[in-house]
């Protein structure tokens, strides 16, 4: 059973990775904490649900159209929230605060046009394909996750780490003011980076919505919880600290399920966040007080 | 002659009339306090169309010794302290005569007092949790406890797959899931099958595999699952995907077109023990199960077929009610009505069981019904005969 439980622990926790993903890119470059985040996931989901319902659009498709759909909400969001805020030079807290009503309103809006109940995809258009080895199942889903997920944020990793865009971000989150005087286009990259976290936002929406086949407009609010504890875990603004601190919440939680007992599950998984916090403050590869994108 | 005789008539006429404007001023109000929007708005919304069905059929007819029926409904979001306040503003501002609700177990707990401390009826349609009725004299239901429906359910269902040790799967952070898991948990013990592993989840929680797998190692002849419709649904199609094959035993929970819409025919075999079934072929639910659909363009579910027949219930009572037009007095005469009101409506034969505090003191009224137990066969339930 140790290999299924692996398994299991893998798409779990990939999931919590691709949704701190965009969420930890957000904080790395702009340094808010966007807690609408949970609202937009939510929001991919139904994009891609009504795409592949209404006009018959193959996944793929409709995984792009929800990014894109996403990204545009995040743009708007930025745009009509973030900004005006970071022009007064608002403190800290505000756009998080901001950010909690941008939550709610979206979560009111899906609610008012897609009723309160969970939706699942249709029967037939989610590859129903699953590998067996001998004790052990993994469905195609479970296994376009993981790789989907490892896909994106190898992506991020390279235009952050290789690219003359990337550069600019990093400069941006080492100080926008320097940014700006060295002739960055700063408040162009802060809507690309919303567009971007958004966008990928979108993509964790879509599939976790094709592997549990529960969308419904509360979906986000959990996971929030999950991503929050994954971007404080792996360094707040860290690409590859999402990466890990998502896995490393899956293992915990599928752990703690398959060897002591399910009640204790988010006892221990937060139990070991609180440990690594005690003697990493700053998470595992974040510095003290330093965004890092 | 002729004309004296022309007004005293014109006079009588308008005595009439001026009564008739009186007794349509008494709309009889009722209030509703359900989960209208949240996450359990799935369940508040089919309990207010019911109300709605029912009280417009009974309007239409010519309403209770003449008054009309006013439902007013309110929002209380599932929430305990949204149904503390919607129960305050129900009884206290909109002076109604009853109020039904709230939807889920857990805001009875908190709402219910009210009520019953204002001396007002609340009439729950959807608490099937022990102890909503033991909260005082004033708390009626006819919502059928799970401590009711499950012993008969694991009975049928052990009948029907010959189970000797069953899996057991609930949510502990509601008071409806984990009050359904101590009442399956007793009825095992009782019945003396054994229970191979226990697994919880929490609320909003979608990935259910770490604790599936598990059960798949301890290989037990089913799954005993307290859940919701949703969650329910998702850990039946995981299950599968994880390559098992044992039948499902639910609850209440289970009893939603939900259920198949996510789970299509992995549901299969499922075992779900409910107090209304669609396919009851009774006159009274084949009538409600037309009347939804034509009203409401939505399959009606167990939830709406409760508050319809509490809605006729109450009805039942009001008859017997002489209203004084003191909100005081006819409060405590519809309560004294209640109890003895027996009704045969959409879920079958009702009738009130007096309910006991937890000091043994007579206290409020649970449902006096029987369980239908049915079993899912090719994406939907049907009889289990």
């Amino acid at each position: 059973m140790l290999e299924q439980q692996l398994i299991n622990a893998l798409s779990l926790g990939s999931v919590y990775a691709l949704f701190a993903l965009g969420f930890t890119l957000v904080f790395g470059v702009l340094g808010v904490i966007n807690l609408s985040h949970g609202a937009i996931f939510m929001l991919g989901s139904y994009v891609a649900l009504l795409l592949v319902n209404h006009f018959a659009m193959s996944l793929w498709l409709a995984l792009l159209l929800a990014m894109l759909t996403t990204g545009l909400v995040g743009l708007l969001v930025d745009f009509l929230v973030l900004k005006p805020l970071r022009a007064r030079n608002a403190p800290h807290l505000t756009p998080m605060i901001a950010t909690i009503g941008v939550a709610i309103i979206l979560t009111s809006v899906a609610q008012g046009l897609f009723g309160a109940e969970n939706k699942r995809f249709p029967f037939g258009t989610i590859p129903e394909g699953s590998f067996t080895l001998g004790n052990l199942h993994v469905t195609a889903v479970q296994l376009g996750i993981v790789l989907i997920s490892f896909l994106l944020m190898i992506v991020l990793l390279l235009v952050m780490r290789r690219t003359q865009l990337g550069r600019a971000l990093r400069a941006i989150a080492e100080s926008p003011k320097a940014a700006s005087l060295l002739g960055i286009n700063v408040e162009g990259l802060f809507l690309l980076t919303s567009f971007a976290a958004a966008a990928l936002g979108g993509a964790a929406g879509v599939l976790v919505g094709l592997s549990f086949n529960a969308i419904s407009p509360f979906m986000g609010q959990p996971m929030l919880h999950k991503g929050i504890a994954v971007i404080i875990l792996g360094g707040m603004g860290d690409i590859r600290g999402a990466l890990i601190g998502g896995l490393f919440l899956g293992f915990a939680e599928v752990m703690s399920v398959a060897y002591l007992s399910s009640d204790f599950r988010d006892a221990v998984a937060f139990g070991l966040l609180f440990l690594i916090l005690l003697v990493r403050p700053s998470g595992m590869f974040g510095k003290i007080l330093e965004r890092k994108a | 002659m002729q004309r004296t005789r022309m007004f005293q008539k014109l006079s009588l006429a308008m005595l009439g009339f001026g009564l008739a404007a009186g007794a349509a001023a008494a709309d009889i109000k009722l209030g509703a306090a359900e989960a209208l929007t949240g996450p359990a708005a799935k369940y508040g919304i089919a309990i207010k169309n019911g109300f709605t069905l029912a009280a417009d059929e009974i309007n239409a007819k010519g309403g209770v010794n003449g008054n009309k029926l006013a439902l007013v409904a309110e929002d209380e979001q599932g929430k305990k302290e949204e149904a503390i306040n919607v129960f305050k503003k129900l009884i206290f501002q909109d002076k109604v005569l009853l109020v039904f609700g709230p939807t889920l177990s857990n805001s009875a707990f908190a709402a219910d007092p009210i009520a019953n401390a204002a001396k007002t009826v609340v009439f729950g349609t959807s608490n099937t949790a022990d102890g909503v009725s033991a909260i005082g004299p004033f708390v009626f239901r006819n919502s059928v406890m799970e401590a009711d429906v499950l012993p008969v359910t694991t009975r049928a269902a052990v009948k029907q797959f010959g189970i000797k040790k069953v899996a057991i799967v609930y949510g502990n952070d509601d008071a409806f899931t984990k009050n359904g898991y101590d009442v399956f948990k007793s009825a095992l013990e009782s019945q003396k099958i054994a229970v191979t592993n226990t697994e919880t989840y929490a609320k909003g929680d979608v990935d259910f595999k770490a604790q599936l797998t598990k059960i798949k190692a301890a290989n037990p002849d089913a799954i005993v699952c307290s859940c919701l419709a949703e969650e329910a649904a998702n850990i039946i199609v995981q299950t599968r995907s994880l390559g098992m094959k044992q039948p499902f035993i639910g609850g209440n929970g289970f009893n939603s077109p939900k259920l198949f819409e996510i789970a299509k025919d992995a549901a299969d075999n499922t075992v779900m023990g409910s107090p209304w079934s669609a396919e009851n072929q009774a006159p009274a639910n084949k009538s409600f199960i037309a009347a939804y659909k034509a009203k409401f363009n939505a399959e009606p579910d167990q939830f709406a077929a409760q508050a319809y027949d509490a809605m006729y219930i109450v009805a039942d009572a009001l008859k017997k009610v002489k209203l004084s037009g003191s909100l005081d007095k006819d409060r405590v005469a519809l309560r004294d009505a209640l109890p003895n009101v027996k009704h045969d409506g959409a879920t079958g034969k009702f009738a009130f069981r007096r309910a006991k505090d937890k000091s043994g003191k007579d206290a409020g009224y649970d449902a006096q019904q029987d369980a239908i137990v049915n079993i899912a066969k090719g994406g939907k339930f049907v009889l289990l005969k």
